[in-house]
């Protein structure tokens, strides 16, 4: 054989196991909607999306709102975090909303929200949400989108498990993510490497008067482990709260490992009629606690904090009845129960299955002593006997679930990256879809509820990608909403988020569209400071402090013109909004003021504080357009040397 | 001295008796349709009141330099209450008399406040609209802003509608009463003319 030969014979054979190898690089699935999905989800210009999404926004420390299905963002909801576009915790009247038991907190993460329930049905009062880093919960008022309360949790270390809530409204809670050593000072500097003795870990209950008032009804001390998410039962099981918790290893160092020894951990079941009952009978025990309680009043449109001093605490090691452990595999995230409060679903989010537990059975297992052990002097229940069955192969890594109402539970799956469909009763995967990417929570409006409305499931993914245009680093994290009104999912729509969301709840427009707020009425307004007559607008001094009260309406200012403020003293404007309208926000900014604007609403009173440090004319002027003579709603105020004896004056147009 | 039927007496009355709907229900309204207002503006006038956006108008209108409207502008609301209750009293009054000239003289009295109510309207409305404030914001040559007598018209940006509201449509209803009741009488008069046998029936 000639070489020549050889050589062509060698390279053809080259040649074609290149081309073999490239051809087995599999391909990427196909990530196209299909059919009619545009028609699906298009609202067209002035008509009403059907559901309002409400988005936690995770590290921003807000809520959003948004419309499905469009997926159209209306506004950004401030609850634990600063918000300088509205005045949010810059203004006078919100800095209170903001303070702790350690001081002014001007941000958290914002993981969870609950909506108010009545017969266990969605009935439009209230979101609430949790405060995870300075553990809190808030309170907001679904006529106004207003954040109207916020209650600091003492005796806990990140508020994660919260704020589920029970069937009418009775309860949510805010249970402790980080177990730490609670008590008297002395009792809480302890070294670390003691955690097994001196860590609790708390879960409260946190009571809802009527008119929406909350309190820290009682809070169980419990064994120092994680609390992760919890539902409340409903139907049969109203009376109970389902929490799943890890780290029953009681790691407190390198957690990924460490916490993630044990094939099971648990959820622990509490029967929180029972702690009632106990309560009632005086076996509470009041201990001193440090926590600021806010509340927003609606006709003086100002925020007060008060510190509250002490919390009535239950040790269910003492006090028997209350709570019970169920063994769940692998450091369960998500603890769902299902419409019909007869099924628990606990997803291990290291696990390769999903167990789900009898209400029923465990109720029977309860009274039957039917216990494989203790834990730290707690039962634990004997896991086979509380078990329904387990969903054989659904995916990797579960960590929520939903419902639709009809029998069907949704799992996302954040390793494998989907979204599976399962029969609740019969354990059967029934569909599967995938994300884009990883998705953590899902939602289906009313899916926590006694009456879903099955028609979207909505997935919030941790990872976006290559899903959008790209903006450097920082991405925004996505969404996808899926049609599951048949048999099997469609993917309908990818929207951007604000945040990172977390949990999110929708609700039938149908309930918020009408009763919402559309100004607030000037008679009504209660505020020490408020104008409710242009004439009346004046300036006064007391001391060093300047306390201007002004009135804005469409396009002025009143006054307008301010002389006699020296430097170093401190400025107060006080402006109302004269506007009766709906849509007539008017907006104040002042050169130099180390704050944000104000953004007032028609009828409302709000303070922006400015000190100024130098002699001059500043302009401050309207930053909301507010007419066609916007751009004329300005005003100038004259600042003197601190000694200097120009006397106080104001005008408007003389 | 002509009587009038029955059924014309009758007809009277309840034309008069209907006024009195007016002292609770507005009788006209001005509406207001602009891009921003897309729920529309509404100015409702009743017997001794003013009711709707009022205030909303006014902060619109001081932009071009109308006055603001107020109920103490209106000595109308003073005295109209008195004259429809004139109006209740006289009809009843005809009805029970039976007269034909009573009848005749009602209508004139209903037709003349009527036509007084309008031009009325229409002066207060021609005030309004041209009697700017000099110093407005906004001002542009040749325009007034009379709203319309009755029906619609283009003022800038708003559509603006003035017609009655349900008292000014039970006072057209009113009015066709009274010449129902009228014609009617005219009617049998014929006919009695004609075949005076039918006067017992009639």
């Amino acid at each position: 054989m000639k070489i020549n030969q050889i050589f062509s014979i060698f390279s053809s054979l080259a040649a074609c196991t290149i081309i073999m190898l490239y051809s087995c690089k599999p391909k990427s699935p196909a990530t196209v909607s299909t059919g009619d999905a545009a028609s699906k989800v298009y609202v067209a210009p002035g008509q009403y999306d059907e559901f309002y999404n409400f988005i936690s926004g995770g590290f921003n420390g807000q809520m959003s709102v948004v419309g499905l299905p469009s997926g159209r963002g209306f506004k950004i909801l401030p609850v634990f975090s600063v918000h300088p576009e509205n005045g949010y915790g810059y203004t006078e009247e919100s800095k209170p909303m903001l303070m702790t038991s350690h001081g002014f907190v001007p941000w958290d993460d914002l993981h969870h929200i609950a909506l108010s329930t009545t017969r266990g049905e969605h009935d439009g009062r209230w979101a609430f949400g949790n405060a995870n880093n300075t553990p809190r919960v808030a309170r907001v008022d679904l006529g106004t989108f207003k954040t109207v309360e916020i209650l600091e949790i003492p005796n806990s270390g990140g508020n994660h498990s919260s704020p589920f809530i029970t069937e009418n409204t009775e309860y949510f809670v805010a249970s402790s993510r980080f177990s730490v050593p609670i008590g008297e000072d002395n009792q809480r500097d302890v070294p670390i490497n003691t955690y097994k003795e001196n860590f609790k870990g708390t879960v409260s209950f946190i009571k809802v008067a009527p008119e929406g008032d909350m309190s820290i009804a009682f809070q169980l001390v419990t064994p120092g482990v994680n609390f992760d998410l919890a539902r409340a039962g409903k139907g049969p099981s109203h009376g109970w709260f389902f929490f799943s918790c890890y780290n029953t290893e009681q790691a407190y160092s390198l957690l990924e490992v460490n916490a993630s020894q044990r094939d099971k951990d648990f959820i622990m079941a509490v029967n929180w009629k029972k702690a009632e009952e106990l309560i009632a009978q005086g076996k509470g025990k009041k201990v001193k606690a440090r926590y600021a309680h806010n509340k927003h009043d609606e006709h003086t449109h100002m925020a007060t904090s008060t510190i509250l001093e002490e919390v009535l605490q239950l040790d269910p090691k003492e006090l028997e009845g209350i709570v019970y452990f169920i063994p769940c595999p692998k450091s369960p995230h998500g603890c769902d129960v299902d419409p019909s409060g007869e099924y628990i679903v606990g997803s291990g989010k290291l696990a390769a299955m999903i167990p789900v537990f009898s209400f029923t059975k465990l109720m029977q297992a309860i009274q039957n002593k039917d216990f494989e052990g203790e834990y730290d002097g707690l039962p634990v229940v004997r896991y086979e006997s509380a078990l329904h069955g387990v969903v054989e192969k659904p995916g990797l890594g579960p960590l929520h679930t939903e419902f639709d109402g009809r029998g069907n539970a949704y799992t996302s799956f954040f390793v494998s990256s989907e979204i599976v469909k399962w029969d609740i009763k019969t354990l059967q995967v029934l569909d599967r879809v995938p994300t884009y990417y990883s998705v953590g929570h899902l939602m289906i409006p009313g899916g926590p509820t006694a009456k879903p409305h099955g028609k979207y499931v909505v997935g919030y993914n941790k990872i976006t990608k290559d899903r959008y245009l790209p903006t450097g680093p920082e991405l925004c994290h996505t969404a996808q909403l899926y049609d599951i009104s048949g048999d099997k999912m469609k993917l309908l729509l990818d929207f951007p988020t604000i945040g990172e969301p977390h949990y999110a709840e929708a609700i039938p427009a149908a309930l918020l569209k009408d009763k919402s707020v559309k100004f607030y009425k000037i008679e009504e307004n209660k505020h020490p400071y408020a104008v409710k007559s242009e004439k009346d607008s004046r300036v006064e001094r007391k001391g060093n402090q300047i306390h201007v009260y002004m009135t804005s309406i469409r396009s002025h200012f009143g006054p307008d013109n301010i002389e006699g403020v020296r430097v170093g003293d401190e400025v107060y404007f006080h402006v109302t909004n004269l506007e009766q309208d709906w849509d007539v926000p008017h907006g104040f900014a002042i050169k130099g003021a180390n704050t944000a604007e104000l953004l007032i609403m028609p009828g409302e009173t709000q303070t922006l504080k400015w000190v100024p440090n130098r002699v001059g004319v500043f302009p401050f002027y309207c930053t909301d357009f507010c007419s066609a003579l916007h751009q004329e709603m300005q005003g100038y105020l004259r600042v003197s040397p601190a000694n200097s004896n120009i006397p106080l004056k104001f005008t408007l147009d003389k | 001295m002509q009587k009038i039927p029955v059924l014309s007496r009758l007809l009277l009355g309840i034309a008069a008796l209907s006024l009195i709907i007016l002292y609770f229900v507005p009788f006209w309204q001005i509406l207001m349709w602009a891009p921003q207002y897309p729920e529309w503006l509404t100015m409702r006038f009743w017997l001794n009141d003013i009711t709707g956006d009022v205030d909303i108008i006014n902060g619109l209108n001081h932009y071009i330099g109308m006055k603001h409207i107020q109920k103490e502008m209106f000595k109308e609301f003073v005295y109209m209450p008195y004259i429809v209750a004139f109006l209740i009293v006289t009809g009843v009054f005809v009805a029970f008399w039976g007269r034909r000239s009573g009848a005749w003289i009602y209508l004139i009295i209903i037709v003349l406040t009527g036509v007084a109510g309008m031009v009325d309207y229409y002066l207060w409305g021609y005030d309004y609209g041209h009697n700017l404030d000099p110093s407005a914001a906004i001002k542009v040559p040749g325009m007034a802003y009379q709203p319309p007598l009755i029906g619609t018209k283009e003022l800038l940006n708003f559509i603006a509608y003035s017609g009655p509201d349900i008292g000014g449509w039970i006072v057209v209803a009113a009015g066709i009463l009274v010449v129902l009741s009228i014609l009617i009488d005219i009617k049998s008069a014929f006919l009695r003319a004609r075949f005076p046998s039918l006067i017992r029936v009639l």
